[in-house]
C-alpha cells in the first residue's frame, strides 16, 4: 500500500463526503427548525439527478446553467413538499411528521417510477468535465474537482447566510423557540419555508453530484444517500450545520477508507461499516460531534 | 381557561393582573399577543389616540408586535444561542429604520450596561437577572405602546426585582402602557395604578391598586396578611 494509494482514497473520500454533507445539511436544518426527521429528503437527491439529466442531455445546457437550474428545482420541490405535507402537520407529535415524510418519500419514488420508468439511465457529463487529471500520484476527473469546489462554495455561502443575515438570524431564533420568534414579529411560515428551500436546493445539487460520480441514475436512488446523510447529520450533531458538514466528510472518508484499506473481500460490507461508525461515535458522543445536549422543546 | 373575562387597560396606565396559579393570567396574555385564539369575544386595541381600533383576535401574532404591542413572555424566552446583541436586534425585526434601531440599541445598553458589555456573548451565558434585563430590552426594541410582562420577577433576588421595577416605572413614565402579571402581588400592587384579581378564569376583583392592597380578602388570599 503506497502513499499514493492512500492519498487517492482520501481524495475519493472527500468527494463522497462532499455529497453526503450537501444532503446532511438539509436534514439538519429541517430538523433544527421544525424538529422533523424528513425521510423524503433523500428523494430530492433523485429529483436533482433527473433534473440534471434533463437539462444536460436533453437540452444541452452549459454546466453553470445546469447547476443553477438544479438548485432552483430542488428548492422549489422542498417548498412544495413543506406546504403540502408538513405545514398542515405543524404542532403534531414528532412521529406524525416522520410518518408523513415516509409517505412523501414513497410517493416521490413511485411517481418517479411511473413517469420516468424504473429502468436505470446512463448519465454522463460532457467530455471536458470527464477528463482525468493526474497530480502527484492522485488522479481524479475534472467533474470531481467541480463537485468539491461547488460543495465548499455553497457551504461557505450557507454559513454566511445563517450567521450574518436577517433571514439567518430569524432561522436560528425560530429553531430555538418558535413561539417567542412569533412574538418578535418573525414570519415563521416564511422562515420555515426558506429553511426547506435552502436544504432541498442543496439536496438537489447532491443529485447532480451523485449522477456525476456513479454515472447511472434511477428513481429509487435517493434511498441510500438519504439514509447515509441522515447518519452523517446524526454523527455531526443533528440540528447543527457545521456538524452536518463535518459528519458528511467523516462518513465519506470512513466509508472509502474502510473499503480501500481492508482486504477486498470486506468491500461488500461497506454499508455495515457506515453504521458501525455511527454506533461507535454515538457511544462516545451521544449528541454527535458538535451537537449540544438539549432537551426537547416543550 | 378563560370564561367571559372583561378588562380594560388605558393609555399610560400600569395595570397588574394577580391571581393564583392556574387562574388564567398567562393564558390571557398569550391571547392578547395572538399566540392563542379565543373561541369567542374580541380584543379591541387602539395603538394611538384617535387612531384606528383593531380587533387583535383577527391578527396573527407575528403582526401584532408591529401594532405596538410587545409581549415579554413567561420564563423570559431569550434566544440562548444567539448573542446578546442579536437578541436585542431581533426585537426590532419588524422595523426597517436602521438608524432608529441603532439608536435604540445604544439607549438600551445605557439603561442596562451589562448588555452592552456582553454584546457578543451568547445570551444563554447570562445570569437570570441579566436575562430578564435582556428580555425587557428586547421587548423595548420594537418601540411598544403597550408592553405586556409575564412574571418579570420570577426567580430573581429581591435587590434585582427592586431595580427591575424601578426600570419599569421609568419606562412607563416615558409613555409606555404596562400590563403585568405577577406572583409577587405586593410589588405588583405597589407599582401599578390599577389591578385585576383573576380566579379560575374569571375576574374576581378589580380596582385601584391602593384599594386592593388594603382589601381584606386580597390580603388574606395573596399578600399573606391577616384580615
Amino acid at each position: 500500500m503506497t502513499a499514493g494509494y492512500i492519498a487517492q482514497q482520501i481524495v475519493n473520500g472527500l468527494i463522497l463526503g462532499s455529497m453526503y454533507a450537501m444532503v446532511a445539511i438539509g436534514f439538519s436544518m429541517i430538523y433544527g427548525i421544525v424538529r422533523l426527521i424528513n425521510f423524503a429528503h433523500g428523494d430530492i437527491v433523485m429529483i436533482g439527478a433527473f433534473v440534471t439529466l434533463g437539462l444536460l442531455q436533453s437540452l444541452g445546457a452549459p454546466f453553470p446553467v445546469v447547476a443553477v437550474g438544479v438548485l432552483l428545482a430542488g428548492g422549489l420541490m422542498g417548498v412544495m413538499i413543506e406546504r403540502a405535507a408538513f405545514r398542515p402537520m405543524r404542532g403534531a407529535p414528532q412521529v406524525t411528521g416522520f410518518i408523513a415524510s415516509l409517505a412523501v418519500s414513497i410517493m416521490l419514488q413511485n411517481l418517479g417510477i411511473l413517469t420516468l420508468s424504473a429502468q436505470p439511465r446512463n448519465f454522463s457529463f460532457p467530455d471536458n468535465l470527464q477528463e482525468v487529471i493526474h497530480a502527484g500520484g492522485v488522479s481524479f476527473r475534472v467533474i470531481d474537482l467541480v463537485i468539491m469546489a461547488v460543495a465548499v462554495l455553497l457551504m461557505c455561502a450557507l454559513i454566511l447566510l445563517v450567521r450574518k443575515t436577517k433571514l439567518g438570524m430569524a432561522m436560528r431564533a425560530t429553531a430555538e423557540n418558535i413561539e417567542v420568534a412569533r412574538l418578535m414579529g418573525i414570519p415563521i411560515n416564511r422562515t420555515i419555508m426558506a429553511a426547506f428551500a435552502i436544504g432541498s436546493a442543496l439536496a438537489g445539487i447532491a443529485g447532480l453530484m451523485w449522477g456525476g460520480k456513479f454515472g447511472q441514475i434511477d428513481p429509487l436512488l435517493g434511498y441510500v444517500p438519504g439514509l447515509k446523510s441522515f447518519v452523517a447529520a446524526v454523527i455531526g450533531g443533528v440540528g447543527s450545520i457545521p456538524g452536518a458538514i463535518l459528519g458528511g466528510y467523516v462518513l465519506g472518508l470512513a466509508e472509502v477508507l474502510f473499503v480501500g484499506l481492508l482486504p477486498p473481500i470486506y468491500s461488500a460490507f461497506r454499508d455495515a461499516f457506515v453504521f458501525a461508525t455511527l454506533i461507535l461515535i454515538l457511544l462516545a458522543l451521544p449528541n454527535g460531534i458538535l451537537g449540544r445536549a438539549t432537551e426537547d422543546r416543550a | 381557561m378563560l370564561k367571559g373575562i372583561s378588562l380594560q387597560v388605558g393609555r399610560g396606565e400600569i395595570v397588574a393582573l394577580i391571581g393564583a396559579n392556574g387562574a388564567g393570567k398567562t393564558t390571557l396574555l398569550r391571547t392578547l399577543s395572538g399566540l392563542l385564539r379565543p373561541r369567542q369575544g374580541a380584543i379591541r386595541y387602539q395603538a394611538d389616540a384617535g387612531g384606528r381600533e383593531t380587533d387583535l383576535t383577527q391578527i396573527p401574532a407575528e403582526e401584532i408586535v408591529g401594532l405596538g404591542l410587545s409581549h415579554c413572555p413567561e420564563g423570559r424566552g431569550v434566544f440562548a444561542q444567539l448573542s446578546v446583541r442579536e437578541n436585542l436586534v431581533i426585537g426590532a425585526y419588524r422595523r426597517s429604520d436602521r438608524q432608529g434601531i441603532e439608536d435604540d440599541y445604544r439607549r438600551i445598553c445605557e439603561t442596562f450596561p451589562i448588555l452592552g458589555e456582553r454584546a457578543s456573548q451568547a445570551a444563554g451565558s447570562l445570569s437570570g437577572g441579566e436575562q430578564e434585563m435582556l428580555a425587557l430590552g428586547r421587548a423595548l426594541m420594537s418601540r411598544p405602546r403597550l408592553l405586556i410582562l409575564d412574571e418579570p420577577s420570577l426567580g430573581l433576588g429581591p435587590i434585582i426585582v427592586a431595580e427591575l421595577f424601578k426600570v419599569l416605572e421609568e419606562i412607563n413614565r416615558q409613555g409606555v402602557t404596562l400590563l403585568l402579571v405577577e406572583q409577587n402581588a405586593v410589588a405588583a400592587l405597589d407599582l401599578s395604578h390599577r389591578a385585576y384579581v383573576l380566579e379560575t378564569g374569571r375576574v374576581a376583583l378589580a380596582g385601584s391598586s391602593c384599594e386592593l392592597l388594603n382589601d381584606s380578602n386580597v390580603r388574606r388570599a395573596y399578600l399573606g396578611g391577616t384580615p
